[in-house]
């Protein structure tokens, strides 16, 4: 079975985040370049399935990322995956969720697949629509939000999260599934994976090696973002003096009831 | 000796381990080391995390189930959980401890032993070499293990000896002949065992803690009668003497790392509390009272951190070290302790407050100027058997 996971490289998440005014997107020069925390959820799982299935399950880690970023896809590889791919184009910068999510399709198709792995969204850009383009023109079922997956044979069981609950859903590979923080706790790479992470291949390709046969890339761009403002600031809050707990709560039902919240 | 780098500067490889264990070391915080301060307790899930990545078999060779690494790379680990605020002492001697065993120990006692140590399975992490009696002039230790037979049979009493109640194995060091035995040698007639903690029977070993003035275990240890398999012996009989000192420069560059981390630690702290911290309208940062010991004792750190770099990159091309390793020690356990003095003057009173970790940390660094060798004593080495000058004891 071939599992594939797709990764995103993303700007240090503890770092602040500058938008450039003229070109409107994420400044990343001087910021370090980390692997997007959603996708380790989705690694952890890719290897939980591949643990339990055996055989000659494979992992492979799939990205749209500059070659710069070699290092931290070989992270994906310490922590257990088997090789990887990376679409290294400068033809592609400026990609939006269109363009990304059309050249990682082209290259899994040509690679081939069975169960295709995303995180829910990245920590840059989140937009989380990514994966249900990809599921789309991989033309496979997509099973978003997943908080728990099971694999028997070719058929998939998973419990998507709503806003609710969960759902409990089912569908044959191929498919892809992005999942959520709640499925797993990713594990750190271990030495070994480190030292082993070394040997393992990490196949770099153009967007025409990868299969990309439509221009992507700013230019390409099918959405433009327009505008960028940062969110207002949370206006103060009401804060209610009351003598004891009860005379308190009080005060707050009763604010709540005058607004018809309660 | 570094793939893109300039001189000493770490390889990619290096970098990629520092960011692991870093990244580890993020999940254990300030909150998990002071609970551990407040109760004396053994940090078991740092521990076993550690042991799990496989980073306490770093030195291990690979066909025995570790990764095979070098001094170089070891001390990285330990200079990053020190770094973070946490504390290697719990854990440091399984890395280092198991080099005895690789070095002199048979090809059985290794196949034995190693790979369930590489594993995590055996913890070999405790060295009962100190007593009361003897101190730093070890040939002069009275613990004697007396041959009978199939087994060899210790009486005698340790101290120092840190976290043999988180041990499995022990390696011990007895006087297998009198002090006299060969008088040209004085050196002579010392043995070293390795000691399964499991399978001494009560009465044999009475282990006593000692409180210390930071969360370290280590005990006083009685040893009555204690019958050690003569398997168990390592190398030859009365050459341990020679079996523990080169295993030395290892723990010294190990330690000097861990100073490294503390040294940084405290830099680190001082550096974002004093750019944040206002008082009489600006960043104390701003006032060079404060700047000054704070950069000063960073040039001391980066000083010591080149020497233990340089020490590590000998120990590993297989080059003596003996001046580099103990003076890294020496100038990093310093450079720690100024660092901690800098950070404790920068936070003011709230240094002192538990919840900074400054404090902690403070106490745990002023051990390594006194152990596990005294600085005088390096100095004492660096005199005479480096400057040649006379000898004082």
């Amino acid at each position: 079975m071939k599992i594939l996971v797709t990764v995103k490289l993303v700007p240090d998440t503890t770092a602040e985040k500058r938008i450039d005014p003229s070109t409107k997107r994420l400044v990343r020069t001087g910021v370090e370049t980390v692997l997007n925390p959603f996708d380790e959820y989705a690694i952890e799982a890719a290897l939980q399935l591949k643990e339990k299935a055996g055989g000659d399950t494979t992992v492979t880690i799939v990205t749209l990322a500059p070659e710069s970023g070699k290092e931290i896809v070989r992270k994906a590889l310490a922590m257990g995956a088997d090789d990887a791919l990376m679409i290294s184009d400068p033809a592609a910068e400026g990609s939006d969720v269109w363009g990304t999510a059309y050249a990682l399709a082209q290259a899994i198709k040509k690679n081939g697949f069975d169960l295709v792995i995303a995180g829910t969204q990245s920590t840059d850009s989140t937009t989380g629509e990514l994966p249900g383009a990809l599921a789309e023109y991989l033309g496979v079922p997509g099973v978003t939000y997943v908080r728990k997956l099971d694999l028997d044979g070719t058929a998939l069981k998973a419990e998507r999260e709503t806003d609710t609950g969960y759902a409990k859903v089912s569908t044959d590979l191929p498919a892809l599934v992005s999942v959520t923080k709640s499925i797993n706790e990713p594990r750190y790479p271990s030495l070994k994976g480190i030292m082993g992470a070394k040997k393992k291949t990490i196949a770099v390709q153009t967007l025409a090696d990868a299969g990309v046969d439509k221009p992507i890339g700013s230019d390409a761009a099918r959405t433009e973002v327009t505008n960028l403002e940062t969110p207002p600031a949370r206006g103060k809050g009401q804060i209610f003096e009351a003598a004891d707990a009860v005379a308190g709560a009080t005060k707050i039902v009763e604010f709540l009831r005058e607004r018809k919240l309660v | 000796m570094t793939e893109n780098g300039v001189g000493l500067e770490p390889t990619s490889d290096q970098r990629v381990l520092r960011d692991a264990v870093r990244e580890l070391c993020g999940s254990f915080d300030g909150t998990y080391w002071r609970a551990l301060d407040e109760k004396r307790a053994y940090p078991d899930a740092f521990v076993k995390a550690l042991t799990d990545a496989g980073y306490l078999a770093a030195l291990i060779p690979e066909e025995y189930g570790g990764s095979g690494l070098g001094i170089a790379e070891a001390s990285i680990v330990l200079e990053e959980i020190n770094r973070s605020g946490g504390n290697s002492a719990a854990c440091h001697a399984q890395m280092y401890i198991m080099g005895t065993l690789l070095r002199h120990g048979s090809d059985a006692q290794k196949q034995r032993y190693l790979p369930a140590i590489a594993r995590g399975e055996l913890r070999l992490q405790a060295f009962a070499v100190t007593e009361p009696t003897a101190g730093s002039d070890t040939t002069k230790i009275s613990t004697t293990a007396v041959r009978r037979g199939d087994v060899y049979v210790v009486n005698g009493q340790k101290v120092w000896t840190s976290r043999v109640q988180h041990s499995d194995l022990m390696l011990l060091l007895a006087r297998t002949s009198a002090p006299d035995a060969d008088p040209k040698k004085k050196t002579f007639g010392l043995s070293t065992f390795l000691v399964d903690l499991r399978s001494a029977p009560s009465g044999a070993l009475d282990v006593r803690p000692i409180r210390t003035m930071m969360n370290h275990e280590t005990n006083e240890v009685f040893i009555r009668d204690l019958e050690v398999p003569a398997e168990n012996l390592i190398g030859e009989e009365g050459h341990g003497f020679r079996y523990i000192l080169d295993g030395m420069n290892a723990e010294r560059i190990l330690i000097a790392a861990e100073c490294v981390g503390d040294g940084r630690f405290f830099i680190d702290r001082s550096v974002k509390y004093v750019n944040e911290r206002v008082v009489f309208d600006r960043a104390i940062g701003q006032n060079q009272g404060v700047q000054f010991p704070i950069a000063r004792a960073h040039a001391a750190l980066e000083g010591a951190d080149v020497l233990r770099r340089q020490a590590a990159a000998l120990f590993d091309a297989g080059r003596p070290c003996g001046f580099e390793a103990n003076t890294a020690k020496l100038l990093a356990s310093e450079a720690a302790w100024q660092a901690g003095n800098a950070a404790l003057d920068a936070h003011g009173g709230y240094g002192f407050a538990e919840e900074y970790d400054i404090e902690r940390v403070f106490r745990e660094t002023r051990l390594y100027i006194t152990a596990p060798i005294a600085n005088n004593l390096i100095l004492s080495f660096i005199g005479q058997h480096v400057l040649g000058m006379p000898r004082s004891f």
